[in-house]
């Protein structure tokens, strides 16, 4: 049997006295694409955070490649592979799109980073035409693709996205997706955090359902699709 | 700028304008210039503040109706221009200003050769500024953390030197690692209980944190002497002194290498250390910007959380910053207090946080070039300038003014270098 990339073990976090996560397992193997579908507050950005170890679980073990990451640094994991593509999009204002790919090279230094800038502009043209706009000039998509090329520009094995289509536009919501879809044909293992259900569900493998801090329901990405549940609470279906 | 695009001369907002500025100078002056006060009563001169407010107005329309007119407009646009992008350098750009390097190296060589003792000073005091500047623009230029107790760093290194000769009869040579080592310390001290904060708080405690420094230093008298201050040992080169004659019977540094008495060989040779120390701190920190923790503090300066979720440490961040920063801080204090001769708390007021954060914001947050220009032009100006010494508060606060509009971004915009093609990659 593989070890998954990445594994979740009876996870617990606390923020003071407030719970977040509670009992969490969870797992990601290779080559996978896995969304965690949940509403507002159910703890999935503080999931994602605690890979990095921001905040660190309470009880439990986070296992990346079969190693034990609970207690390891931040830095330790973005270098050993993990990157992130932060809730909100979290782009470098000031700095111009160029400048902000190159932060994404923090982890894992700057020796493939002229090549890598230009397979990121390959991958998304529209920022290559922007590369000297500071960000904060970009569209809201704009953004999003730079938050996603900068997670990129540290080579992950496992790309983490926190709600990519928040606040979008559907018509860019699709854009971002098929961007997702492409770079899931190309191989790469894609954790993806949503609320938009039906547009994760359909590009991914596998999904998780999550209310307040609990994994409720697991499931193939059609299987969750076709749950009543699911329909009426995040569906809007009847 | 989204001005409208008008081809003819409009003249009402010129107009406007100036009816705005002048009352605004009314208010300003009105109550300054036109109430004299005259023993227990007082005198008013309507006329002096007609002139003033005449000139604000006159003025203001003038200027208002070129910044209006074809001309003016394409200023403003070129001005306004210079934020909308920001450039990645090509690994190979050579700056229009690189000529200036070599210049200045030449210039910093020969001036010992021509300079008198007092140029000699003004020039060891910029350098000091200059250390002072580039550290503090790791703190704030960099990482984004507004620190208005750097000064507290400053006289850590200076009192250090102080009191490791007093108490421990330290030299020169061995408090200068120590200086910087304990500086970066308190750096490390002040950083942990600040992590948690940003912009206001965390300016307003090391606002506090400076003060308490300075405020220890005045008052405890049996360790520092208070407001006196306490001496400081001339430096010595491989224990040779530059006074006329050696104490405790050695020999001084112009009997050994057969040279004349020289009362400049002191300063010569504070120069000389500051000199090399400047460029080496240049160099070390041209190195760490282009390294993973140089790009890690600019991260934190544009977003905290971001920093995070690329799983930036940011304690470890914060805290390398400010201990950077201080230690720096510490080494010009040690040069400071050689060669100020003696040491006391009225040199490490707040007045001096803010001149040296003056100078980070005037060279450009975050560029290098740029603070050691404006080093020299806050510390040497004002002392070349000695008739204008009184003004030059409301100098800076001029100069000031006219950066936050035309220059947001400092004298010097701080440009990253992108990165060497490798051959063999395709484009
Ligand atoms: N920094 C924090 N401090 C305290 N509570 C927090 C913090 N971040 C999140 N929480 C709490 O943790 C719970 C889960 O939040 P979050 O992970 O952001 O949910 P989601 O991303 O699913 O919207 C919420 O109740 C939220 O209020
Ligand atoms: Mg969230």
């Amino acid at each position: 049997m593989s070890v998954p990339l990445l594994e979740f073990r009876n996870v617990d976090l606390h923020y003071g006295p407030i719970q977040a996560l509670r009992q969490v397992s969870l797992h990601v193997e290779e080559g996978e694409t896995v969304s965690l579908i949940g509403a507002n507050g159910a703890g999935k950005s503080s999931l994602l955070m605690s890979i990095f170890g921001q905040p660190r679980p309470s009880a439990g073990q986070i296992l990346y490649r079969g190693e034990d990451i609970t207690r390891k640094s931040a830095h330790h994991v973005a270098s050993g592979g993990v990157a992130q593509s932060p809730e909100g999009r979290r782009v470098f204002p000031d700095m111009s799109v160029e400048e902000n790919l190159l932060m994404g090279t923090i982890p894992i230094g700057t020796a493939h980073a002229d090549e890598d800038l230009r397979r990121m502009f390959a991958l998304f043209p529209r920022l290559e035409e922007r590369r000297n706009q500071r960000a904060m000039t970009l569209s809201g998509g704009e953004q999003q693709m730079l938050a996603i090329a900068r997670a990129l520009m540290s080579r992950p094995r496992l790309l983490l996205l926190d709600e990519p289509s928040l606040g979008l536009a559907p018509i860019v919501v699709k854009q971002i997706f098929q961007i997702l879809r492409d770079l899931a044909a190309g191989g790469m293992t894609i954790f993806l955090v949503e609320q938009n259900a039906n547009h994760a569900l359909k590009l991914s493998d596998r999904g998780y359902v999550m209310v307040n801090g609990q994994i409720r329901l697991s499931g193939t990405g059609e299987e969750l699709l076709g749950n009543p549940e699911v329909r009426s609470a995040y569906l809007g279906g009847h | 700028m989204n001005m409208p695009e008008r081809s003819s001369l409009d003249i009402r907002q010129p107009l406007l304008d100036s009816v705005l500025a002048g009352l605004i100078a009314l208010v300003v002056f009105g109550p300054i210039v036109g109430v004299v006060l005259d023993g227990y009563g007082f005198n008013l001169q309507p006329a002096r503040v007609a002139w003033i407010v005449g000139t604000v107005m006159l003025g203001r329309f003038l200027l208002s109706l070129f910044l209006h007119s074809v001309i003016g407009r394409g200023w403003l646009q070129r001005l306004d221009g210079g934020g909308a992008g920001v450039q990645v350098l090509a690994p190979d750009y050579r700056s229009r200003l690189r000529w200036i390097v070599p210049l200045v190296l030449l210039a910093a060589v020969v001036l010992p050769f021509f300079a008198n003792k007092y140029l000699l000073t003004v020039v060891i005091l910029g350098l000091i500024y200059v250390l002072l500047g580039l550290g503090l623009n790791i703190v704030v230029g960099l990482a984004g953390l507004l620190d208005l107790g750097y000064v507290a760093f400053y006289a850590i290194g200076a009192y250090g030197l102080a009191l490791g000769y007093e108490y421990l009869g330290l030299g020169f040579w061995s408090v200068l690692p120590l200086a910087a080592l304990t500086a970066a310390l308190a750096g490390a001290l002040l950083g942990f209980p600040v992590l948690r904060m940003h912009g206001d708080y965390l300016a307003i405690v090391t606002l506090g944190f400076g003060e308490i420094i300075r405020l220890v230093l005045n008052n405890w008298l049996s360790l520092t002497g208070g407001p006196n201050g306490m001496s400081v040992p001339a430096p010595t080169f491989l224990g040779l002194e530059f006074g006329r004659r050696a104490k405790d019977g050695g020999v001084p540094f112009h009997e050994f290498f057969g040279i004349a008495y020289d009362p400049n060989l002191k300063f010569l040779f504070i120069y000389a250390v500051l000199l090399l120390t400047v460029l080496l701190v240049l160099y070390v920190k041209g190195r760490l910007i282009r390294m993973p923790i140089g790009r890690a503090w600019e991260a934190l300066r544009e977003d905290e959380i971001a920093c995070r979720a690329m799983g930036l440490n940011h304690v470890l961040v914060k805290l390398s910053a400010f201990m950077l920063g201080a230690s720096t801080a510490g080494l010009a204090g040690v040069f400071f207090a050689s060669y100020q001769g003696f040491v006391n708390p009225t040199s490490f007021t707040f007045f001096e946080s803010a001149l040296i954060l003056a100078i980070v914001v005037l060279g450009g947050m975050g560029s290098t070039l740029g603070v050691v220009l404006a080093a020299f032009v806050l510390t040497v100006a004002p002392e070349l300038l000695r008739s204008f010494a009184d003004y030059r508060v409301l100098l800076f606060g001029m100069l000031m003014v006219l950066m936050m509009i035309w220059r947001p971004r400092g004298l010097i915009r701080i440009s990253r270098r992108g990165f060497a093609q490798r051959p063999g990659v395709a484009p």
